[in-house]
């Protein structure tokens, strides 16, 4: 029974047309895209660094955006908040333990529009070991054809983590993290 | 295939031009990519095409010098001023020739990011220094031009001996026999 409606979806699969949605890669190689946080230093002033190296893709049909899908992968020892010993602190196991869990990882599980241009992308991030689901505000910024024979869509989002969720040690981690993110990927 | 006592083989002279033709046409391309709109349609593949060139020419100019150690250097009618000058001249453009091409290598991988040659091979980038693309790209500039400028001096003295001096040495590169014609 359920081996026959397995089947008889594989046959219909086709009837439903060509699937529309293209794979994007992010462009990281030229640097398109990139992973910024905002968190607050004793509550004085907010401190802003980013993760400088990081892989991804997504798909994308602009027909229906809830179809789609996004996974990256961040290498958490590219932290860069523009000081080299308390980027190393931050590589410690005091905050992400970067030794022991190399990778962040983020991959969507939903997409739900909320305007012409808005969605909330859900998704699974993990980062030391632990994985939460979490909301991003994305918004679609602007797609097309690029002057050196490619074609790309880009998008911004925001969400908002709390480190210590996600197993971080320290009072500071209890502190909410604003994450910022700049996406462009290219068609392949 | 080898160098004779009298001239090149074809082995180094297929190299000799080749990357003769290759340099000038790099130095070329590396002032043309940069004069691009960042719109040009060539804005990407100038530079993917200039970087993938050169690390070939690397490797070229590593079986270049191994070969030049291998084979004898064909003996030329000259003045020992000259045979020293000349001497110079060609040690200085193989220095400066390796040491633009690291700068190169240094611009594009300063960053950590590897070269794509053809969009085929990957060269990975040994020292991540941020910062260092300045210093590299400085140099590469310089570098280019300085070897420009001993390529001609390098080409006159080549004319220099065939024309005035009428003895063979360009003929030697040429066609592997120093004879005039
Ligand atoms: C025969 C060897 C080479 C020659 C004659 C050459 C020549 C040049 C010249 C004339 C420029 C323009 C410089 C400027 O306007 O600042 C340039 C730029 C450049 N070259 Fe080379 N080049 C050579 C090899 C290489 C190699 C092996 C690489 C390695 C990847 C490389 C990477 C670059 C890069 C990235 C630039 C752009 C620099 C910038 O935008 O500041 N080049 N080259």
């Amino acid at each position: 029974m359920f081996k026959s409606t397995l089947l008889a979806a594989a046959l219909a699969l086709p009837l439903a047309g060509p699937a529309l949605a293209d794979t994007y890669m992010i462009d990281t190689a030229g640097a398109h895209a990139s992973i910024n946080f905002k968190a607050s230093h004793l509550g004085f002033s907010m401190l802003t660094g980013r993760f400088d190296t990081f892989t991804g893709s997504f798909d994308f049909d602009p027909a229906k955006p809830e179809a789609g899908s996004v996974t990256v992968e961040i290498d958490i020892a590219s932290i860069n908040s523009n000081h080299a010993e308390r980027d190393n602190h931050l590589r410690s196991a005091d905050f992400f333990d970067a030794s022991n869990h190399p990778k962040a990882t983020f991959v969507s599980t939903g997409i739900k529009a909320t305007g012409d241009s808005t969605a909330v992308i859900t998704g699974d991030l993990t980062m030391l070991g632990t994985t939460k689901s979490i909301d991003i505000e994305t918004t679609y910024v602007g797609g097309g054809d690029d002057p050196w024979g490619g074609h790309r869509q880009g998008f911004s989002g925001t969400a908002t983590i709390v480190p210590a969720d996600f197993g971080m040690p320290g009072g500071i981690a209890k502190a909410p993290v604003e994450l910022s993110l700049e996406v462009e990927g290219i068609r392949q | 295939m080898f160098n004779t006592e009298t001239g090149y083989g074809w082995v180094a002279r297929l190299l000799h031009w080749g990357i003769a033709l290759s340099v000038i046409g790099m130095f070329a391309l590396g002032l043309w990519m940069r004069s691009l709109d960042y719109y040009s349609p060539y804005y990407k593949t100038g530079p993917d095409l200039h970087r993938s060139l050169g690390m070939i020419l690397l490797v070229l100019m590593l079986f270049r010098l191994v070969w030049r150690q291998i084979n004898p250097a064909p003996r030329h009618d000259i003045t020992p001023m000259e045979h020293r000058l000349s001497h110079l001249v060609h040690l200085a453009m193989y220095a400066l020739l390796f040491l633009l091409m690291i700068a190169g290598y240094f611009i594009s991988t300063a960053d950590g990011r590897p070269i794509l040659v053809f969009g085929l091979i990957e060269v990975p980038a040994l020292i991540e220094a941020k910062g260092l693309e300045k210093t590299a790209g400085a140099a590469h500039y310089y570098l280019a031009f300085a070897l420009m400028a001993l390529a001609g001096l390098h080409a006159l003295a080549a004319l220099f001996h065939h024309y005035v001096k009428r003895d063979g040495v360009l003929m030697s590169m040429l066609t592997g026999r120093p004879r005039l014609s």
